[in-house]
């Protein structure tokens, strides 16, 4: 489903010394399937993460997403790739202020230039436990309820691949097992493939496969210096 | 959701700024739309004034000066024609009758009463009579006084008008009754003048004499005139130290409000203007005397003098003679049956030595196209530039908050929003600003028409009827401002629409393309 063959990609610092951070020669993603990509702070998960979903060209190499490789399609196609096909879950919710919570979740649909299907979007904030706050605003919400909203706003468009880069990091303890849970029973059901990036081993545990980024990225620790 | 959605929940997202945003240019569209509808108004006020008449005749001179003078009651008095030649516009049966009153009529008058008397102490007879009447005729004609005017198979009404008293800050106008019976006013020139109290002055009637006046809707109002007031008006401007008559004219009439200079003149009887001591134009020297007519009753040569100590016990009194008559201006409607006397007739008149004749809505449209429209012009301008300072602080506004959206911009994109997706939002918000604040200002600009207040005011000043519904007329004069014949004729509050799009483009664009040029990766990271 998700395949990258010798990926590269550096930054330019403003010296102008060009910084490497990615050298994968192969990884890949089954569909339907979830793992953990764990990592230092610092070695790249979240430009992995950027390139996976368009939202950072490769310097060389292919991101193949069902088959489509990104890295050969222009940026708005990027960008419709990335509407269609991609879920992201931030750290930071990044739920947009102004919106209620259905409205949140109805912008995915709105750029992937689908009619947006409202129905859809009450029955995701329904399977997140929302259906009574779907009309607040985030200011409204618990951190652990905006959470929500963004796993139901990854969903919107089923897409074929979630990227949670982190969700739990700004989660009450309380509700790290939730968010987790419910991301993980929601792509289950959609057969949805994962690739959650966490730093916590009790949230790897839980999940079959565990990739160090160090060991796919040959690159390794010692020159990636910014994520 | 739609983008115009998105671009509405950011301008929510920061209501206060938006909102005063939106305000400053619902304030600049509310100050375009007030001057086009002030200059609807005054463009219509001035091509519904001078319907009615077609040419006016006045001494030489200024063309304009004249026509603001005889139209609108402005601008100092011009010089004065002789009264003869106002007959010239007359036809024979009432040159006649005004002729009656000549000096030279009744120089003949008597002339010939004493060769009859002498021919029927000469006993010649039958023969000797007809023969009396046959000379009698010869040296009527010969004296000038039986013949018709010489403009008169022209004319279709004729009316003159005597200027230079005033009534407060009010032009009075002595005329006859036809100024306000048989001329018409209005857009289409068929509105007859009525009286919302009162009727015309009359020539004469036993219970005023020649003394009767009726004042204009504004004069009524401003100077607190009631019906059966006696008035006297003052002789030249009284701001410049105009004396007042002594002479009194009763009200008999208060015009309804007609939206034209009228409202503001009161109208009294030609003959009782004549009556007023300073208004008897002096003879030559020699010229009426042993005619025995300084012996008649309230007779011409002492007329003011007779009339100074007005009262209203009148009985018929002598009009002032011909001779010792002027007119200021002549109102002509000329014959219809034949359109070229209109163009023809002030021609033959100019090149006489004794007046000029002007086309009155030729010259207010050139003072209109001159003077009020290139003013208008640059208060349109300036009105413009109102609204383009109100679009750069919709620019300002919107890109002071680029900074603080980058993050929300980058998400957008994160979730599948192209480029061109996120600039849209920005244009659109930029739109919803524009236009929003535009509708805002134009239904707030219409809503003030709606005002009693307002709306009679100028309803009651102009003869303009205003309302909520009332457009802003095309602006002829628009070359003026760089812009061609065909934007000119298209109602200007229409050119509102695709101006405001312009502007909140024009505008938009900057922070539009900040937003196409956010660094997404760097923006999701901040």
């Amino acid at each position: 489903m998700l395949q990258l063959e010798n990926l590269k990609k550096s930054y330019i610092e403003p010296n102008g010394h060009v910084l490497p951070v990615l050298d994968i020669p192969s990884f890949q993603v089954e569909a339907g399937e979830q793992m953990v990509l764990l990592g230092q702070s610092g070695c790249g998960k979240s430009t992995l993460l950027h390139v996976i979903a368009g939202i950072s060209g490769p310097d060389s190499g292919s991101v193949l997403l069902d088959g489509h490789d990104m890295g050969a399609l222009s940026e708005a196609g990027r960008d419709r790739y990335r509407a269609a096909k991609l879920g992201y879950v931030f750290q930071t919710f990044n739920l947009l202020a102004g919106f209620s919570a259905l409205e949140n979740v109805l912008l995915g649909m709105t750029f992937a230039r689908r009619r947006y299907n409202v129905k859809r979007a009450e029955q995701l904030l329904d399977r997140v436990g929302l259906t009574e706050r779907s009309h607040h605003k985030p200011a409204a919400l618990s951190v652990g309820e905006q959470q929500r909203v963004a796993v139901a706003r990854a969903l919107a468009n089923q897409p074929s691949l979630l990227l949670a880069d982190e969700p739990t990091a700004n989660v009450d303890p309380a509700n790290q097992q939730t968010v987790i849970d419910l991301i993980r029973e929601s792509c289950r059901e959609e057969n949805i493939a994962m690739i959650l990036v966490t730093h916590s081993m009790e949230v790897a545990d839980q999940f079959d496969r565990v990739d160090r980024l160090e060991e796919i990225n040959t690159l390794s620790t010692k020159t990636a210096s910014r994520s | 959701m739609s983008l115009w959605k998105i671009a509405w929940r950011s301008i929510q997202q920061r209501g206060l700024a938006s909102a005063l945003t939106a305000l400053s240019m619902a304030l600049g569209v509310l100050l375009v739309v007030a001057v086009l509808s002030i200059h609807g108004v005054v463009a219509q006020s001035f091509n519904s004034t001078s319907l009615g008449y077609n040419l006016i005749i006045g001494a030489k001179g200024g063309k304009l000066q004249l026509t603001l003078n005889t139209v609108y009651y402005l601008s100092q008095p011009v010089e004065n024609i002789p009264y003869e030649y106002y007959l010239e516009f007359t036809e024979g049966g009432e040159r006649r009758r005004a002729l009656g009153h000549s000096i030279r009529a009744h120089v003949h008058d008597a002339q010939w009463d004493a060769i009859d008397t002498a021919s029927l102490l000469g006993t010649d007879g039958l023969g000797g009579i007809l023969v009396g009447e046959s000379l009698r005729a010869a040296h009527a004609d010969e004296l000038d006084l039986e013949r018709r005017g010489k403009f008169g198979q022209f004319s279709e009404i004729a009316v003159p008008l005597c200027l230079g008293d005033y009534f407060g800050q009010f032009r009075v106008v002595g005329t006859t009754p036809d100024m306000l019976n048989k001329l018409k006013y209005g857009p289409y020139g068929d509105k007859a003048y009525a009286f919302s109290q009162g009727r015309n002055f009359e020539h004469w009637n036993t219970e005023h004499g020649y003394f009767e006046a009726v004042v204009g809707a504004t004069v009524a109002r401003e100077m607190n005139v009631i019906l059966g007031q006696n008035i006297s008006p003052a002789h030249g401007d009284p701001e410049r130290g105009g004396e007042v008559h002594a002479t009194q004219f009763t009200v008999v009439g208060i015009l309804k409000p007609t939206g034209t200079p009228n409202d503001r003149a009161v109208f009294i009887n030609m003959e009782g203007f004549y009556l007023m001591e300073d208004h008897v134009k002096p003879l030559p020297e020699g010229e009426g005397e042993g005619t025995g007519f300084a012996d008649i009753p309230g007779g011409f040569a002492e007329a003011g003098e007779e009339h100074g100590h007005h009262g209203h016990e009148h009985g018929p009194q002598e009009p002032l003679p011909v001779e010792q008559r002027e007119v200021t201006a002549i109102l002509l409607r000329t014959v219809a049956s034949n359109p070229f006397i209109g163009v023809t007739l002030p021609t033959t008149i100019n090149e006489g030595s004794v007046a000029q004749c002007v086309l009155p809505i030729r010259e207010i449209t050139n003072l209109f196209s001159f003077i009020v429209a290139p003013i208008q012009a640059a208060l349109l301008g300036i009105t413009a530039l109102v609204c383009l300072v109100s679009g750069i602080s919709i620019l300002v506004s919107i890109y002071n908050s680029m900074s603080d959206r980058k993050h929300e911009i980058a998400v957008m994109r994160a979730l599948g929003a192209g480029r061109g997706t996120v600039m849209a939002v920005i244009l659109f918000e930029s739109i919803l600003l524009s236009v929003g604040g535009g509708m805002i200002g134009w239904i707030g600009a219409h809503s003030l028409m709606c005002v009693p207040a307002i709306s009679d005011r100028v309803e009651q000043q102009t003869g303009v009827p205003i309302g909520f519904t009332s457009f802003a007329p095309p602006i002829e004069n628009l070359e003026l401002l760089g812009l061609g014949p065909l934007i000119g004729s298209v109602p200007p509050e229409l050119l509102l629409i695709p101006a405001l799009l312009l502007l909140a483009v024009s505008v938009g664009f900057l922070p539009a393309m900040a937003a196409y040029r956010t660094d997404v990766a760097k923006s999701l990271g901040s």
